[in-house]
């Protein structure tokens, strides 16, 4: 069931008590960074440590576990940790975001929208959405204490007087619950809507910056903007070439080096669902499709 | 001395059991849900017990209230959490209480604006989940309002609530418990009666 | 292809069996021994123990081995491992007093009690290559002390506390130490925490930032009051016994340096001190640490915080290289979701910029 020598999920018992007292801190302040103490996980720092302690504390032998790093479950990261719980704690795996109990992702938010009772986990780098602003911890924690966000404001101000819009485009900064300024993780500003109101549970840890934060379900998440200038998520005006969806995030892979650019889903799990049902891209066949097709 | 009551039987799978229903409950406040609990000494409640068992060790300060503070939950609570037990409510991080008449609410940690986790869990006995009285609820979590039918709800808890509620972030999270149910109130959770 | 789309399983199993492979070298070179290592690459097994925080030297081999010298990833791989083990429960503090000496040394007396004893050093080696050690020449015994060295060593700061000339060691003794690996580190950080911080933290990052303050970024006026390396004691005091017991020795360096301080608003002239320890024998790592210990202290000196190394935040947070060397390496992974963000914004922004350059001449057209 799980790895001899090891106790169920890796993480001893104290640890998960830790962690999990924490977890309970943060959905009871929702956005807010709770400090815990983190620890070394058996992969490096910045490779999803913070993710693995969180899912690592709230995995059970019932769980369905999906693992995806930008979108894909594929992605050697994402096949690491993946092994990593199927090792540790015995837990079925899918691919399939519809039968997943628990999501570990990096990067992206899956385009299936997500039910009450699954949890998703964020792999966070930088937990603190003002760190780019103001390098100080002491600094940064007294401007969440007083809900005192105005560098963030200017910042955004100062790129719409530079560049006529907002220049972020992942990793876009939310307000939680009215309350707590929030780093999304760096997940497309495309996947921001996703969060607000979710029916599903999200968990967010920060392995090196040993913090976790949460958004209940069905709590307000909204990007920051400005009533003349509203939010704008980005993504690539294109159609995917294999299953043909026009609502999906996509990656840009260059095929050739003649400025050929094919534009497929991020999502595998989606855009294989969606070849499944018969949907064509213009580009259906290509080798990266797989060898299923 | 009697024997103590024994406490998880697979402490890694029970743990994550109780663990993953008290995170369900906080995450969903109102939603009544049950805990798998082993036996307790009385008057701790079942899940009282096992949400104790679950969270707390010697890292954590525990007070009881004068209900709870027998000898043998004491021992029990020692002998398989190994957690510290304090006089003095200001210097908990969980508070188990069972008096429905005074329990000292207003003297648990909240918590800074700096670090408004550093706060007191309060877990509560109630006499019945489900039924009695209905509180009206609305928060994260709750998808709209929701109504949690209470019995035996300590005096002036609703008062209480609102203030702990005015403090936000700051503020004391409540479990309440009755038999293996249980109930949470986070402090972001808005509680009026009706 | 660096990400496979497919078989992504299969990659890594081949990289490790690659990785096994280049781990072994040569086969018809024979195979190095975690005994060999932990004998005769003593300062690699002392490094990877202090930056990996867990005193063991056939586990610390065992790393260096696996990590093929690579002692940062050696480091990782032994905190990885302390990270899953049960605490039984906290030593009492060593006494460094009672050290069974093999070198101490002091730079601000010239003979003191219990005298210099220079034991094992590079300091006074000539860096010439050795092509002895390239064959397996006999090492010649070394000469012994006639007399067993003089247990009665106090250490220099004492005597100067004595006079009443160096500052005392601030902060509560008697109370319970925080635990960096127990709770997150938060600002301000108490001294102890700080010290633990720089205990573990990379011996490059500590030398450097101990270096600084020498060159004039922080100001700095330290003399090596004593550095001392050799065993000590361990010593638990377990609840149901009500006494002492020792479990081991461990070996350490100790320095205590000793700095000017012209005093400042809040405090008068006198010496102030700076502390460093280390696991085994490791000069560089105490004294670099001693001297960013004194840095830190600034705040509490009522000295202006100016400088880098004086500065808790930028330290504390910078000096741990199994944290540092995780996310400049995660840079590897995969970030091209983000980057189709970012060249969609760049792509929109350029297109803008374009249409507003071309739309006043366009006007100036009409």
């Amino acid at each position: 069931m799980s790895l001899p020598g090891y106790n169920f999920a890796y993480l001893d018992e104290q640890t998960k008590r830790m962690i999990r007292r924490a977890l309970l801190k943060a959905v009871a302040i929702p956005g807010y960074q709770v400090p815990f103490a983190s620890r070394e996980m058996p992969l490096a720092y910045g490779w999803g440590t913070g993710g693995m302690q969180v899912t690592a504390a709230v995995i059970g032998p019932d769980d369905v576990l999906k693992v995806i790093d930008q979108g894909a479950d594929d992605t050697t990261n994402a096949v690491s940790i993946r092994r990593f719980f199927a090792l540790t704690a015995g837990v079925r795996t899918t691919e399939r975001t519809v039968e997943a109990t628990i999501i570990q992702t990096r990067h992206r938010i899956p385009e299936t929208p997500l039910t009450a009772g699954q949890i998703l986990v964020y792999q966070v780098p930088q937990p603190e959405p003002l760190r780019k602003l103001e390098p100080r911890e002491t600094e940064t924690r007294r401007m969440h204490a007083l809900a005192e966000y105005g560098l963030m404001h200017v910042k955004l101000y100062e790129d719409i007087a530079r560049h006529g819009r907002i220049t972020l485009s992942y990793d876009y900064p939310v307000l939680v619950n009215g309350r707590h300024v929030m780093a999304p993780s760096p997940i497309p500003s495309f996947d921001n809507p996703k969060m607000h109101r979710s029916p599903a549970l999200q968990l967010f840890g920060a392995g090196r910056e040993k913090r976790i934060y949460a958004v209940p379900p069905y709590t307000s998440v909204e990007s920051l903007a400005f009533e003349d200038h509203p939010f704008h998520p980005w993504k690539a005006n294109a159609p995917c070439g294999l299953c043909g969806a026009t609502d999906s995030y996509l990656d840009e892979v260059v095929v050739d080096d003649r400025g050929g650019r094919l534009f497929v889903c991020s999502d595998t799990d989606h855009c294989t669902t969606r070849r499944a049902a018969g949907h064509r891209g213009a580009a259906a066949g290509h080798a990266l499709a797989g060898a299923g097709e | 001395m009697t024997a103590l009551a024994p406490g998880f039987v697979d402490p890694p799978l029970a743990a994550q059991a109780v663990f993953r229903r008290l995170l369900d409950a906080m995450a969903r406040p109102g939603m009544v849900v049950s805990l798998e609990a082993p036996p307790a000494p009385p008057p701790l409640a079942l899940a009282a017990g096992a949400i104790a068992l679950t969270l707390c060790d010697a890292d954590t300060a525990v007070w009881l209230d004068p209900a709870l503070r027998t000898a043998e939950v004491v021992a029990w609570l020692r002998f398989h959490t190994g957690c510290r037990i304090v006089g003095a409510a200001e210097d908990a991080a969980f508070a188990f209480a069972a008096d429905t008449v005074a329990l000292p609410f207003d003297r648990l940690p909240i918590g800074s604006d700096e670090f408004p986790d550093r706060s007191a869990t309060a877990v509560v006995q109630v006499a019945r989940l489900g039924a009695g009285a209905p509180l009206c609820l609305a928060g994260p979590g709750i998808e709209t309002t929701t109504r949690l039918h209470v019995q035996g709800l300590p005096a002036g808890f609703v008062a209480w609530r609102a203030r702990n509620h005015v403090a936000y972030p700051r503020g004391v999270d409540v479990v309440l418990v009755a038999g293996t149910q249980i109930a949470g109130l986070p402090r972001s959770t808005a509680v009026t009666e009706g | 292809m660096y990400v496979a789309v497919k078989g992504g399983e299969r990659a890594i199993a081949a990289s490790h069996a690659v990785l096994a492979e280049a781990r072994r070298g040569d086969p018809s070179v024979p195979v190095l021994g975690v005994d060999q290592i932990e004998q005769q690459l003593g300062h690699a097994v002392d490094r990877v123990m202090a930056e990996g925080a867990l005193y063991d030297r056939t586990l610390a081999a065992l790393a260096i081995k696996q990590a093929q010298g690579d002692l940062q990833e050696a480091a990782f791989l032994l905190r990885a491992y302390r990270t899953t083990l049960p605490r039984f429960c906290a030593s009492l503090p060593i006494d460094t007093a009672r050290m069974t000496i093999a070198r101490r040394i002091s730079a601000t007396y010239k003979d003191l009690p219990g005298g210099q004893i220079l034991g094992p050093t590079y300091d006074y080696t000539h860096r010439l290559l050795d092509p002895g050690l390239l064959d397996d020449a006999p090492v010649p015994p070394a000469p012994r002390a006639a007399e067993p060295a003089d247990p009665a060593m106090p250490r220099v700061a004492a005597l100067l506390d004595q006079e009443g000339l160096i500052r005392p060691e601030s902060g509560d003794r008697d109370a319970e130490p925080p635990d960096l690996t127990r709770d997150p580190l938060t600002f301000p950080a108490a001294r102890a925490l700080r010290l633990q911080n720089l205990a573990r933290g990379d011996e490059g990052f500590v030398l450097a930032m101990g270096y600084s303050t020498q060159r004039g970024y922080g100001g700095a006026h330290p003399f090596a009051g004593e550095v001392r390396y050799g065993t000590v004691a361990v010593e638990i005091a377990p609840e149901e016994l009500g006494f002492a017991i020792e479990i081991g020795d461990i070996a350490v360096t100790e320095c205590q340096m000793v700095n000017q301080f012209a005093g400042s608003r809040t405090e008068k002239p006198q010496f102030t001190r700076g502390y460093g320890l280390a696991f085994g024998h490791s000069e560089r790592k105490a004294m670099g640490m001693a001297l960013v210990d004194r840095a830190l202290m600034s705040r509490e000196l009522g000295q202006d915080v100016t400088a880098p190394a004086q500065d808790e935040e930028f330290v504390l947070s910078h000096s741990d290289n199994v944290e540092a060397s995780g996310f400049v390496q995660h840079l590897k992974l995969p970030h091209y979701v983000d980057f189709q963000s970012e060249l969609e914004l760049i792509r929109r922004l350029r297109a803008e910029a374009e249409e507003r350059v071309a739309e006043p001449n366009r006007e100036a057209a009409e």
